[in-house]
């Protein structure tokens, strides 16, 4: 894939942020380069706290800068900043309401060749059942910069889900991000695919797939999961019939059980998951694995189809 | 035990340093530094007698045990593994490759004599405790040996796992540390000092051995003082050099996480080829 990764926009709009005059602060664990809070850390190095390899004390600790007023963000890879770090993050962060920001890096399968242990399949799901946190999942480099920019100026949790690979852009510069509302990218009338993270780019290639084979597709970024746009998702489904939620995420837990829910509840209508199927990752290249589990372009359409194929007529 | 013979698991730490630039390179991403600096190390216990092991029988009840919690460093593990008969060499060119039975972290569903996978630091030694209590439960004489980074110190986990391993007199658990000062956003010192490592397991109840990390004669001497212990856990602390035996590699961060270049291969592999006595390794 090309363009640029979202992590890349962790550290630049940190100093941003501090440049505008919020109080925000840092706290890595000894991966401040892979994530670039080393950017902030250079900017502004007494606001930057490196706990080494402790991703519990690092939530702990983040969680203390934000009972003294500040605003924290926390960084590690995603897997071990929310699995390592589960119980503080629930009974620290989230039951004290904390404004602690967790924008960890290297999630889904996209890390690569590391392998299994290293690409956090069920983040979305962990962090999507604790009351108080919101799940913000950028599609690009611009909508990241953005959720950071939202977290920072909003109390409370928040957890930020960003990727190690460079992604396809689909938002200009200055886009913002608004908590709480799924954006339509592309309307059509056949079916529904909404996307999070680099699958929005995928959901968008699949509709120019689909119609060439005369199919017609509505692309929705659902990038906040929690809050989850009920209206627009529901709304679309009542139009188009059948909808496929698509995440470099296990099927289980993450943004299309959020949108089975919703759909169950408001809307039921023909419904596929593209997403990993209860296994781990594994070794390899991004893209390649991309298409090895089943998250291609080409495997979003053919869901599309399933759930058009599904339709009562 | 087999009987240690320098020259050998000298020859043998030589093969493994190149294998593990190779497969690197060939992966086009890794972790060199770690994994050289412990090549000296992991050489001594599967090829200076310290481990009681049989490449044939992975799963043969009465092997010693090695966890390799510094689970980045694997291919430190996968080049031993090759080298003792685990697996063709043939693997090693696919390292982090899919479909792979060498994936970027130990993964012992895929790679034979993985004991258990690893990769998120911290762990290794609960698990080597764990293993450790089975063994004594079923009155096997067998033994655990745990390699950790001097950074992964820093996991409150491995203070948790040292509490238990000397409250539970685990004499059949020894620790190795991998103690090269470097992690990776700096010097282990810069980033989170770990303080004294001697004095802090000391405090925890372990008996406590130094060694030079690359001279195996000294290991295997600290490997055999520390199985004689009774009653305690031990802690062999090696003082290593990341990235030992490339000399553009050596001491740095840098290269903790990077592959090397096509001249760069070339560079470390003629550097390292140096070192392979090929008449003292028995193919
Ligand atoms: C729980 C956890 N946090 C972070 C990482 C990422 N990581 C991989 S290696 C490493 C540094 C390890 O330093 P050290 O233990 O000193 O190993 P060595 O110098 O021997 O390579 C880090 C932070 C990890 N693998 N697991
Ligand atoms: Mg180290």
């Amino acid at each position: 894939m090309s363009g640029r990764a979202t992590r890349e926009a962790f550290g630049e709009t940190l100093v941003e942020l501090a440049v505008e005059g919020i109080d925000v602060v840092a706290v890595d664990a000894d991966l401040s380069k892979s994530t670039t809070t080393a950017k902030f850390a250079s900017a502004y190095p007494d606001r930057f706290f490196n706990v080494g390899i402790a991703e519990q004390n690092m939530i702990g600790t983040a969680a203390g800068l934000a009972v003294a007023g500040k605003v924290a963000f926390t960084g590690s890879f995603a897997v071990f900043a929310t699995g390592r770090a589960y119980d503080q993050i629930r009974n620290t962060v989230c039951y004290s309401e904390l404004d602690v920001k967790l924008a960890p890096t290297h999630s889904g399968v996209t890390v690569g060749p590391d392998g299994g242990s290293h690409q956090m399949l069920e983040d979305i799901a962990l962090m999507r059942v604790l009351p108080g946190m919101r799940v913000l999942v950028p599609a690009d480099y611009n909508a990241a910069k953005a959720a950071i920019r939202v977290a920072a100026k909003t109390p409370g949790p928040f957890y930020i889900r960003l990727g190690r690979a460079g992604v396809p852009q689909v938002y200009e510069d200055g886009f913002e991000f608004e908590i709480g509302r799924a954006n339509v990218l592309r309307d059509g009338w056949d079916v529904t695919l909404v996307a999070c993270g680099l699958m929005v780019s995928q959901a968008l290639a699949a509709a120019e797939i689909l119609t060439e084979a005369g199919i017609s597709a509505e692309v929705i970024d659902a990038a906040s999961i929690k809050p989850l746009d009920v209206e627009t998702i529901a709304a679309s489904a009542a139009k188009t019939g059948a909808v496929v939620a698509c995440e470099e995420h296990s099927i289980i837990g993450g943004l299309g059980s959020a949108v089975a829910e919703a759909l169950g509840e408001n809307q039921p209508v023909p419904f596929r998951r593209v997403g990993v199927r209860d296994v781990f990752g594994t070794s390899g290249d991004g893209d390649e694995l991309l298409e090895h589990f089943g998250l291609a372009a080409g495997h979003v359409a053919e869901a599309a189809r399933g759930a058009i194929g599904a339709k009562v007529r | 035990m087999a009987a240690f013979d320098l020259k050998l698991v000298q020859a043998k730490a030589a093969r493994m340093r190149r294998d593990i630039v190779e497969m690197i390179a060939s992966a086009g991403s890794g972790h060199p530094g770690g994994s050289l600096s412990a090549a000296d190390i992991v050489a001594t216990l599967y090829f200076g007698g310290a481990l009681t092991h049989d490449p044939a029988r992975p799963d043969w009840s009465e092997r010693d045990r090695f966890v390799l919690s510094k689970g980045h460093a694997a291919p430190v593990l996968y080049a031993a593994l090759a080298e003792a008969g685990y697996f063709s060499r043939d693997h090693l060119k696919t390292l982090r490759k899919l479909g792979s039975i060498l994936q970027g972290h130990p993964d012992c569903k895929k790679t034979p004599g993985v004991e258990v996978s690893t990769g998120s630091l911290g762990q290794g030694l609960s698990i080597a405790n764990g293993i450790a209590l089975g063994l004594r439960l079923d009155h096997s004489p067998a033994r655990v040996y745990c390699l950790l980074g001097d950074g992964e110190l820093q996991e409150g986990q491995v203070w948790e796992a040292a509490m238990f391993a000397a409250h539970n007199n685990l004499s059949n658990v020894t620790a190795i540390v991998d103690h090269n000062g470097l992690q990776i956003d700096g010097a282990c010192d810069d980033v989170l000092s770990v303080g004294d490592i001697d004095r802090k397991f000391s405090a925890f109840g372990w008996q406590v051995f130094e060694a030079d990390g690359h001279d195996p004669s000294a290991i295997i001497d600290r490997l055999d003082e520390a199985a004689s212990i009774k009653g305690a856990p031990s802690v062999v602390v090696c003082r290593t050099v990341k990235g030992k035996g490339v000399s553009f590699m050596e001491g740095l961060c840098d290269w903790h996480g990077k592959a090397p270049s096509a001249e760069q291969t070339v560079q470390a592999c003629d550097e390292i080829a140096t070192l392979i006595d090929e008449s003292e390794v028995a193919l």
